[in-house]
């Protein structure tokens, strides 16, 4: 496929590892993250990891929405499923996250309440407009990139006049948390983990542009490449970032130059911003409170917004105890530090968030990294 | 859930939408999100919105790039 394949071809890829094994400084080592799980998943499934130099090492980020969003608002979702009327709608991986007491939407779904999936945010609004007597809500979720196409569907209800349609907004940015990253106290003080590098959202970036990232590479002097999510993207961004680190240099470049611009998308920012204002402060899983890090609906949208409509609870039960999820999202931690990886946790039966979506960390090594670990034990 | 595949656009629709061919399976979009979208362009597809164009030309100077590296590290002992 055309703008894929390409992007994938495993000679290329050995040759941009040898030019990273020769640039790389022997002397030093070279930490650098990759905040999004679409990169996690590039390189857990291409097998990125193995064709760097041992002293160039790829830290998983936080960057997959369905792993960042907290217990209490699953409960939350679950517990807007759960009232009279309601038919609440979300996408595919929401599903079998796990709120507290093991429960989710699935299990929920099963217990008689009204829960489907949705591919896009359109299906939503034709589910409600289908069923009147229902009240659909969209259980929102996701980046920067899946906020856009949320504002269309409310721009949509607005348009048909549609009174049964809400949305339980859960939209988290991506700069604020790279900085509650930087300014962690792992990060910061206790030197617990190294962070030299980030290689930067690919498609949040088509809508945010790669703008944003100036002002950390700046404050906090760490370079920035942002990168598509195909195998060859990630390789490239890597050796542009050692390269960064050697020149002592700390920029913002991009990679992913065929679909991100220095600007993004202004149509979509501008649909957005219209429509959307701050939440003071936002709960990530691993992160905490993170001020300014999560969008809500702007007062002339009320009509559309579940948690006006509905008096939602806003509990923060704790993670289930033995998951690692929070530390592993803040790089902290590696998926096989969990006792329950591979044994009690498993795609099929997640404990954690980590584990149900594909770009998520623990997901993502069980899928293609275990057996990697296998050889190496053997070896 | 972040995943997003570059898509072909073959026909634009009414309402704002295209058909997208996307490795081979035809799928219609909106397009609400992006402005001067023809067929023959390709787009990236995320949750059923196109999010924006590849810049034909910036995809060529990459795969330019990866190329000139290639020879590069032919040129570096391993
Ligand atoms: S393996 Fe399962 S329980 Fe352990 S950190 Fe990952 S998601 Fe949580």
């Amino acid at each position: 496929m055309k703008y894929i394949d390409e992007f994938r071809d495993g000679e290329v890829a050995q040759s941009i590892a040898q030019a990273i094994k020769a640039e790389a400084d022997p002397g030093s080592t070279y930490h650098i993250m990759e905040f999004c799980g679409g990169h996690t998943h590039a390189i857990s499934r291409y097998g990125l990891e193995d064709l760097l130099p041992a002293n160039v090492r790829m830290i998983h980020g936080p960057g997959c929405p369905v792993c960042v969003l907290p217990v209490g608002r699953i409960d939350a979702a679950i517990w807007l499923a759960k009232q009279p009327g309601v038919t609440l709608v979300t996408y595919g991986d929401m599903l079998r996250v796990p709120g507290s007491k093991r429960l989710s939407l699935l299990k929920a779904k099963a217990e008689g309440a009204d829960v489907r999936m949705v591919y896009s945010t359109l299906d939503a609004i034709k589910l409600a407009q289908a069923n009147p007597d229902r009240q659909v809500v969209f259980f929102a979720i996701g980046f920067e990139t899946t906020t856009p196409p949320t504002a269309v569907a409310i721009k949509q209800a607005q348009a048909l006049d549609l009174k049964n349609f809400s949305v339980f907004c859960n939209h988290v940015l991506t700069p604020s948390a790279i900085t509650q990253i930087l300014d962690s106290p792992e990060v910061r003080e206790l030197g617990t983990v190294k962070l030299d590098a980030f290689i930067g959202p690919a498609h949040v970036s088509t809508i945010i542009g790669s703008r944003p990232y100036e002002y950390f590479a700046e404050e906090y002097q760490r370079p920035v490449v942002i990168a598509g999510f195909e195998p060859l993207d990630v390789m490239q961004a890597v050796r542009m970032l050692v390269r960064q680190i050697n020149d002592g240099r700390f920029e913002v470049e991009n990679e992913f130059a065929r679909a991100v611009t220095r600007d993004g998308n202004e149509k979509a920012k501008s649909l957005v911003a219209d429509m959307f204002e701050l939440r003071r402060a936002f709960e990530w899983r691993g992160l905490g409170l993170v001020p300014y890090s999560a969008l809500r609906l702007k007062e002339p949208y009320a009509a559309w917004d579940a948690e006006r409509r509905w008096d939602v609870p806003q509990d923060s039960p704790p993670d289930n105890k033995a998951c690692e999820c929070g530390a592993i999202l803040r790089g902290v931690k590696k998926p096989t530090d969990c006792k329950l990886f591979g044994t009690v946790c498993t795609p099929e039966n997640p404990m954690g968030s980590c584990m149900v979506s594909a770009e998520g960390a623990c997901a993502a090594h069980w899928t293609y990294g275990r057996f990697r670990d296998l050889e190496t034990s053997h070896a | 859930m972040c995943l997003a595949l570059p898509a072909l656009v073959t026909e634009l629709l009414p309402d704002d939408s295209a058909k997208v061919n996307l490795g081979g399976v035809a799928k219609t979009v909106s397009l609400a999100l992006v402005s001067d979208v023809k067929p023959g362009d390709y787009v990236i597809v995320h949750v059923g919105y196109a999010l924006s164009v590849i810049d034909p030309e910036e995809a060529a100077r990459t795969l330019e790039l990866f190329r000139e590296m290639g020879e590069l590290a032919e040129d570096v002992p391993a």
